[in-house]
């Protein structure tokens, strides 16, 4: 997958965890919890659907990597080569 | 019976397969309309079921309802209704002094079914155990999201009553504003039990699963050709109050509770003991002050079962032997079995008789038993009688029993 490509994915998976939240306005330099209502369950909801749907697996260690919609992009594009 | 307090019905809120409102549910029962259809159930195919079809996102938001259960979402419905439905000031009611007490007849069933298939679809991999598992499916689950939804600090739990769970809420209700230990209770059942397969499945294997190519025909209470229960969802709570503070607020009183009984056969895991039934409609009646001829109409249990049915119809028999003005009506031939549900949703059905004057019916009763022939059973159209007490049983699992006994308000 291309960097869009995940883009997308995260985004499909967020977009199921959270589907109140308005996501045609994210940015992705910022924060998702600043931009969106999203707690740490939602985090590790976010972590199993990669793991169920994508087969990629984020140790606790590497949680923070997925503050931004930016940070995911490029932590998770060379595991979803 | 409830001592220097007098308990009240003052809201109700509730969710059928048959209708989502208490107006509706009752035009449903006069009308004879079952909310009964055919589903598609997870290893075995279809079935019939009683399903409800209010707006789960009326309440809730999305979020909050994937987060929680489909239990928790009939509660969420049911609460708020019933707090609409009772007028209360909702913005000046002491959140401390509110509790939420509900009749269960099982629940988990459903979210650790849901999360062995899951497993089962990613080759076993535990890691995909849910981390939601274990808030859904704690036992107060339904009790605790109705507080989490309208922030409400005072007490809640559910209660474990298998299908006498609908009364054995309400009763735990009054009984928590006897002692003073909340101002308003938010009290019934609630039932989210078609949404598993195991319990469907181990009906049929005992041989009490309703079955019928036209799904409204399936659930065939006291009929000669009953093959067992229509399994159904929904809910029903109650605004309850101590008729003092609902005066004083002017609350429009909807009836007053005036006993009820909770007892245990003691003899069988599954198989009912009408002794023991009588025992508690008699100890309801006595705590109500009341004779059986006081009571204008019997809700029966009533689920379709074979030995069920025969067993509640000669305790109903008994119990009313005095009486020859009593009507004996069921619930259960229009909405399946509502489980965790049943008690409160059926006392719901019947209460406004005190209002319309009519007996609704049983359907679903192609031939009576005459095993189960009871005076005065009201079968397939209305009967009209100035209504002015209600008996509701509601019968479980393990031996537990509970009658349920309100009147029409009179200051």
């Amino acid at each position: 997958m291309n960097q869009e490509q995940v883009r997308q994915v995260v985004l499909n998976i967020i977009s199921d965890i959270a589907p109140d939240e308005d996501m045609t306005t994210l940015k992705d330099e910022v924060s998702l919890r600043e931009q969106l209502d999203l707690d740490s369950m939602d985090f590790l909801d976010i972590v199993m659907e990669l793991r169920k749907r994508h087969k990629v697996e984020v140790p606790a260690e590497d949680y923070p990597k997925l503050a931004t919609m930016a940070s995911c992009v490029s932590y998770l594009t060379p595991k979803m080569q | 019976m409830a001592g220097q307090h007098r308990i009240v019905v003052t809201g109700i809120g509730l969710t059928a397969p048959n209708g989502n409102s208490l107006e509706s549910f009752r035009d449903a029962l006069l009308r004879g309309v079952s909310g009964v259809r055919h589903t598609e159930i997870r290893y075995m195919g279809q079935q019939v079921a009683g399903l409800c079809d209010f707006d789960e996102f009326k309440y809730q938001s999305k979020k909050m309802r994937r987060r929680g259960t489909r239990a928790g979402s009939i509660s969420i419905w049911c609460a708020n209704e019933a707090i609409e439905n009772a007028k209360l000031d909702w913005a000046n009611v002491d959140k401390s002094r509110v509790g939420v007490f509900l009749g269960i007849t099982e629940h988990g069933n459903v979210e650790t079914e849901n999360e062995i298939f899951e497993m089962h679809q990613n080759n076993l991999d535990w890691k995909s155990w849910s981390p939601h598992h274990n808030p859904r499916t704690v036992a107060n689950n339904p009790a605790g999201e109705v507080t989490l939804n309208r922030g409400i600090t005072g007490p809640h739990y559910t209660l474990g009553a298998a299908c006498a769970g609908g009364n054995v809420g309400i009763i735990a209700g009054a009984q928590q504003l006897i002692l003073g230990e909340v101002d308003v209770a938010l009290a019934g059942g609630v039932s989210e039990s078609p949404q598993t397969f195991g319990i469907f499945a181990a009906f049929a294997a005992q041989g009490a699963l309703a079955n019928h190519e036209d799904p409204t025909k399936a659930s065939r209470p006291l009929c000669k050709t009953r093959t067992g229960i229509a399994i159904s969802e929904g809910g029903a709570i109650y605004v309850l109050e101590r008729l003092e503070d609902a005066l004083k607020r002017g609350a429009h009183i909807i009836c007053e509770l005036a006993g009820w009984a909770v007892n245990s056969d003691a003899s069988d895991f599954v198989n009912p003991n009408p002794e023991r039934q009588v025992q508690c409609m008699h100890l309801a009646l006595r705590r109500a002050g009341m004779q059986p001829s006081d009571i204008d109409i019997v809700n029966m249990h009533a689920t379709g079962t074979g030995a069920g049915d025969i067993a509640e119809s000669a305790g109903v028999r008994e119990a009313f032997v005095e009486s020859s003005k009593t009507y004996v009506n069921f619930t259960k031939g229009h909405i399946g079995h509502a489980m965790g549900a049943a008690g409160s949703l059926e006392l719901a059905g019947n209460i406004p008789s005190f209002i319309d004057g009519f007996v609704h019916p049983g359907i679903g009763t192609v031939e009576l038993d005459p095993e189960c022939a009871i005076p005065n059973l009201v079968l397939h159209t209305p009967v009209k009688c100035n209504v002015k007490t209600i008996l509701n049983n509601s019968f479980g699992m393990l031996g537990i029993n509970s009658a349920l006994i309100v009147k029409r308000y009179e200051s």
